[in-house]
């Protein structure tokens, strides 16, 4: 497959998106904002960083910017849509995602790794992972506490459409191993369909033993995977 | 202080600007007129002790700065180094002391952004930051709010910029209190022929200015302020604030390093300090040459500057290209893709005249090398302070006796020695997969994709141990900054250095500044490693009290290859041995955390680094470094501290024999701690002896009892947070 | 008494949230934005009915801790 990692003025993670995609043999191109036609891509990813500043609201103006329109297109035609961290926050502020992101619980920024479990494997960011499987992954946003009202949350838990929740090292998805405050302790999230999804941790800064962990491996294979059993071409 | 007035009361306009009278009377020399009201502006800024270093130049020569691997050495906007396979390193230091103090968010926020901005003017992309900070004691609430303000300013504007801040370190004394320290130090990768220098050749070529609007920010606001003693009416001479975008700045880099890439620049240069005059002036004498300018160009944020206030403004997340005619308008479409500003305001010329013209008229007209190399140069009178004598003989050759678990508890417990993670977690210190030994590390570690090169990072400062023995103390911290990066498996390579120092118009101060360079200078010659850089921040008193005498030191490590499982604090495992590498060390408590936090003392004369056994330990951790899962450094807090790290980072405790009490807490230097599986340890060239081995849930320090190892844990790592809850 | 408070940067001082909001403006096609600055709101109610009292302790809030003097001002109105 092929995959536009779409590069807004602000975006930082891109070209880590890329390696990581790179060492699964996935091949993938930076694409600018200013592009408006993603036909020749089978997914997309919108990485981290901070789009347009995170000025205004964080997301909120770069879900206007001329690609966004085509990354609508591509989600609305069942491809794989991947945001992560400032990503995730554009795709729930374009209305791709349900709920969105606020100011983490203690209102300072935080880097550090935390443990999520995946809670449902049938996704674009989960389905080359098993549930209940426990990832150490790094962490790292100022605006990362999910909120959504009651009944959206009800919602997604019952279609299995809450990918991952932070949890303490053996897996229990405690208040104190809730990082950021995030309603339910999610930490990830998919359209009704599957193929949108979304998560504040950075899988992408996981994919190798030298950086401290593997564990983000799954996360970023999982859009081929998703794709391939799908029964779409690779 | 009495002022000498004019016949009208008034104080002369080059007073007011902070020059002396001998030094106007240069500048009607170069011009052969007086000044026009621009051109004395444009002097008194570029002519001031931040922008000029008039008070340190003559010192700053005694530097090394020549090795074979130094590509640019002092002078340029950073220094660089050669890597080996077409790959180089730019390393740059800055302090940010005054604006920080005045607004501290803003202040460190807009201190980060001028060091990029010193990196990719290079032709590099910035790939990590560091900063050092030193602070008053957090007991005070302002301390606190300061402490705060800078390190979400660092994160605030790093996160958001895109450089990862791989971390620093921080000390606290009183004498911080009213006049914090706030360097900051950033490193740049980039690939040989991307190096760009500042140097604006070819007549004809194009000044076309990147990047924000101009408006009234800090009208000789780094250099008036980073030029001046604080008082009680510095409210008044306050400049407005320099407000940083790092979403401006994060464009500018994008938009700057594809020009890099397309080969469209000529010279660069950033505006810092001094803004366009220091930019164009410094362009054009760089190269030769001379530079026409209109200010009519330049895109203004507020109505009616005047010539003078555009050409000082600092206003943040700008940088000055000279291009080449026929790329001009390539150059504003890769700007205008990036939303960056970007307007032509100037014209290189022959024969050295920087003219200047405003609304059709010339404003400025004076010789572009004058504001850089005529600037005064002095020779400060210096006098060793006489309280040494007697802080020396008042020194403690040993630790009276004590508990230890009172003793270990208390130092654990002092923000400067404590768990950093409060600081560095607000930091994104992972960006672009580079980071292999992240913050709370002795050095921080790099590799360089696709290479198997590493680069380590270390800064360290101290104080009070420079203010006992400027020396002596400087000299020091160069060995442990290069022990530091020894430990992460890299041999040090390159130093740059920022001099924060009091009042050098007076003897003492000055005194210690000579003795510091000095002390510096030893250090690097028998480390055979280059000063690349740095940085002198004078005036750092406040009511007549100066700072401790605070160099601190970035010391550059680099490994190829690097080790393929660098050392860390937390692979300890249980039955490992315990080594202790280096001399053994029971007398030296000068400026120590033991004399300070224990007995709230600051006295004695610090021990010296040894000229000989001081790189052969540091050899020694670099080779040791390739083999062994933990190594690390002794310094703050001595062996008893740094044992304690060892077992909170790996979650176990461990037991030490034939320890004496004042062995554990002496702070000599040149020593460290390594830990191998059992009969594993090889054969070193310095002393090493096996004092003990990990194992079990207490630190037991055998003859001198245990502490349970969960209480250490605890208030190591709630130190920093319940004093800034 | 409820009072308004609203907090905005220093006339001259860079926004960059302002700017950048007014490009984003700009580029949605409101050309006649020509400026956009930022500011805070900040509702306090406050006991006790001596107006100017109040209206003064308001103030030594504003200046000692809801505003940063140094690169914002601020202006106070009773609106209930």
């Amino acid at each position: 497959m092929n995959v536009a990692v779409v590069v807004f003025p602000g975006t930082n993670c891109e070209h880590d998106v890329k390696h990581a995609l790179g060492l699964l043999d996935i091949k993938s191109e930076l694409v600018f904002h200013l592009e408006t036609d993603l036909s020749a891509f089978d997914g997309v990813v919108l990485p981290g960083g901070f789009a347009h500043g995170d000025y205004l609201r964080t997301g909120a103006i770069a879900r206007f910017s001329p690609v966004m329109d085509s990354v609508a297109a591509l989600a609305q035609a069942g491809a794989p849509v991947l945001g992560i961290c400032n990503g995730f926050q554009v795709l729930c502020e374009a209305g791709l995602l349900p709920g969105a992101l606020v100011a983490n619980r203690d209102l300072s920024f935080i880097c550090k790794p935390i443990h999520v479990r995946v809670e449902s494997a049938t996704s674009v960011l989960t389905a080359a992972t098993e549930p209940g499987a426990v990832l150490r992954i790094p962490l790292n946003s100022y605006e990362g506490n999910y909120v959504a009202d009651p009944a959206t949350l009800d919602e997604l838990e019952a279609n299995g459409q809450v990918l991952l929740r932070y949890c303490d090292e053996a897996g229990n998805p405690t208040e104190p191993a809730n990082p950021n405050g995030s309603e339910r302790n999610i930490a990830g999230v998919a359209n009704a369909a599957g193929n949108v999804a979304g998560l504040m941790p950075h899988p992408e800064r996981a994919v190798e033993t030298i950086l401290g962990s593997t564990d983000g491996l799954g996360l970023m294979r999982s859009m081929a995977t998703f794709l391939e059993l799908a029964g779409a071409t690779p | 202080m009495s002022m000498i007035a004019t016949d009208s009361g008034a104080e002369p306009a080059h007073r007011q600007l902070g020059m002396t009278d001998d030094e106007y009377q240069s500048v009607i020399e170069i011009l052969g007129r007086e000044p026009r009201p621009a051109e004395l502006a444009m002097y008194s800024v570029m002519w001031s002790e931040h922008c000029s270093y008039k008070s340190s130049r003559m010192h700053l020569g005694r530097f090394p700065t020549e090795a074979p691997w130094v590509v640019v050495g002092p002078g340029e906007n950073a220094g660089v180094v050669d890597l080996g396979d077409g790959w180089l390193a730019a390393l740059r230091i800055e302090s940010h002391n005054h604006p920080s103090f005045v607004e501290p968010y803003q202040g460190a926020a807009t201190g980060v952004g001028g060091i990029l901005r010193d990196i990719f003017t290079m032709g590099a992309r910035p790939i990590a930051v560091w900063d050092p900070l030193r602070f008053g004691e957090l007991d005070d609430a302002h301390n606190r709010y300061l402490l705060n303000g800078v390190v979400s300013g660092i994160a605030g504007y790093g996160n958001a910029v895109g450089v990862p801040t791989l971390g620093g370190e921080v000390e606290f004394a009183d004498r911080y209190s009213a006049n914090p320290l706030v360097n900051v130090m950033a490193l740049g990768l980039l690939k040989r022929e991307q190096l760009v220098l500042s140097a604006a050749s070819g007549v004809g070529n194009i000044a076309i200015l990147l990047g924000a609007a101009t408006g009234r920010d800090g009208i000789g606001g780094a250099s008036i302020l980073a030029s001046a003693s604080f008082d009680e009416t510095s409210g008044a001479k306050r400049p407005s604030v320099q407000v940083g975008d790092p979403f401006e700045e994060k464009k500018l880099i994008e938009a700057c390093l594809e020009l890099y890439e397309r080969g469209l620049v000529v010279g660069i240069q950033d505006l810092g300090a001094a803004g366009i005059s220091c930019a164009t002036s410094e362009c054009a004498a760089n190269g030769g040459m001379g530079m026409d300018v209109d200010l009519d160009s330049v895109t203004l944020r507020e109505k009616g500057m005047t010539a003078g206030e555009i050409l000082m403004s600092e206003s943040q997340e700008r940088m000055l290209a000279i291009v080449e005619p026929e790329v001009v308008a390539e150059v504003i479409a890769i700007a205008k893709k990036w939303e960056v500003h970007a307007n032509v305001i100037g014209t290189v010329t022959e024969g050295g005249a920087l003219r200047i013209r405003q609304h059709g008229e010339l404003v400025a007209e004076l010789p572009a090398a004058s504001l850089s190399d005529d600037a005064p140069k002095y020779d400060r009178p210096s006098a060793r302070p006489a309280n040494l004598d007697d802080l020396w003989a008042a020194g403690l050759e040993s630790a009276p006796a004590g508990e230890v678990g009172d003793v270990l508890l208390a130092l654990l417990d002092d923000p400067a020695l404590a768990d950093k993670s409060w600081i560095y977690q607000q930091y994104d210190h992972q960006l672009f997969l580079n980071t292999v030994v992240e913050p709370g590390h002795d050095g921080s570690l790099l590799r360089i994709k696709g290479t198997e090169k590493g680069l380590a990072v270390s800064t360290d400062g101290n104080g009070r141990r420079c203010y006992l023995d400027p020396r002596r103390g400087t000299s020091r911290l160069v060995m442990e900054a290069a022990l530091n990066v020894a430990v992460a498996g890299t041999r040090p390579f390159a130093v740059v250095d920022n001099l924060n120092f009091g009042n050098p118009e007076k003897p003492e101060i000055m005194w210690q500044f000579i003795e510091a360079v000095e002390g510096m200078s030893q250090a690097c010659e028998q480390l055979g490693i280059p000063v690349i850089g740095g940085n002198v921040s004078f005036y750092n008193e406040s009511n007549g009290v100066d700072i401790y005498p605070s160099p601190v030191v970035g010391m550059l490590g680099f490994a190829d290859p690097m080790p393929s499982a660098p050392p860390r604090l937390d692979r300890a495992a249980d039955g490992m041995e315990i080594w202790l590498l280096g001399p053994r060390d029971d007398t030296d408590f000068a400026a120590s955390a033991y004399a300070r936090v224990i007995l709230g003392r600051l006295d004695g004369r610090p021990a010296p680094a040894d000229p000989e056994l001081g790189p052969q330990v540091i050899a020694t951790a670099t080779e040791l470094a390739h083999s062994l899962p933990v190594l690390h450094d002794l310094s703050a807090g001595g062996l008893g501290v740094a044992l304690a790290e060892i077992a909170i980072a790996g979650g176990l405790g461990c037991t030490v024999r034939d320890v004496g009490w004042s062995e554990l807490w002496s702070e000599g230097p040149h020593r460290f701690l390594a830990l191998c599986e059992p009969g594993a340890m090889p054969e070193v060239e310095v002393p090493a002896v096996r004092i003990g081995e990990m194992g079990g849930d207490q630190l037991d320090f055998g003859e001198h009892g245990s502490v349970p190892l969960a209480d250490a844990a605890r208030v190591w790592r709630d130190a920093l947070p319940r004093r800034m809850a | 008494m409820r009072f308004r408070i609203d907090i905005r940067r220093k006339e001259g001082l860079s926004d960059p949230e302002g700017l950048t909001t007014l490009t984003a403006l700009q580029n949605l096609g409101y050309s006649a934005v020509t400026d956009t600055h930022f500011g805070r709101t900040i509702y306090l109610d406050m006991d006790g009915d001596d107006a100017a009292a109040a209206s003064e302790e308001v103030e030594s809030m504003c200046r000692r801790l809801l505003a940063n003097p140094v690169i914002e001002d601020f202006d106070i109105e009773v609106v209930g």
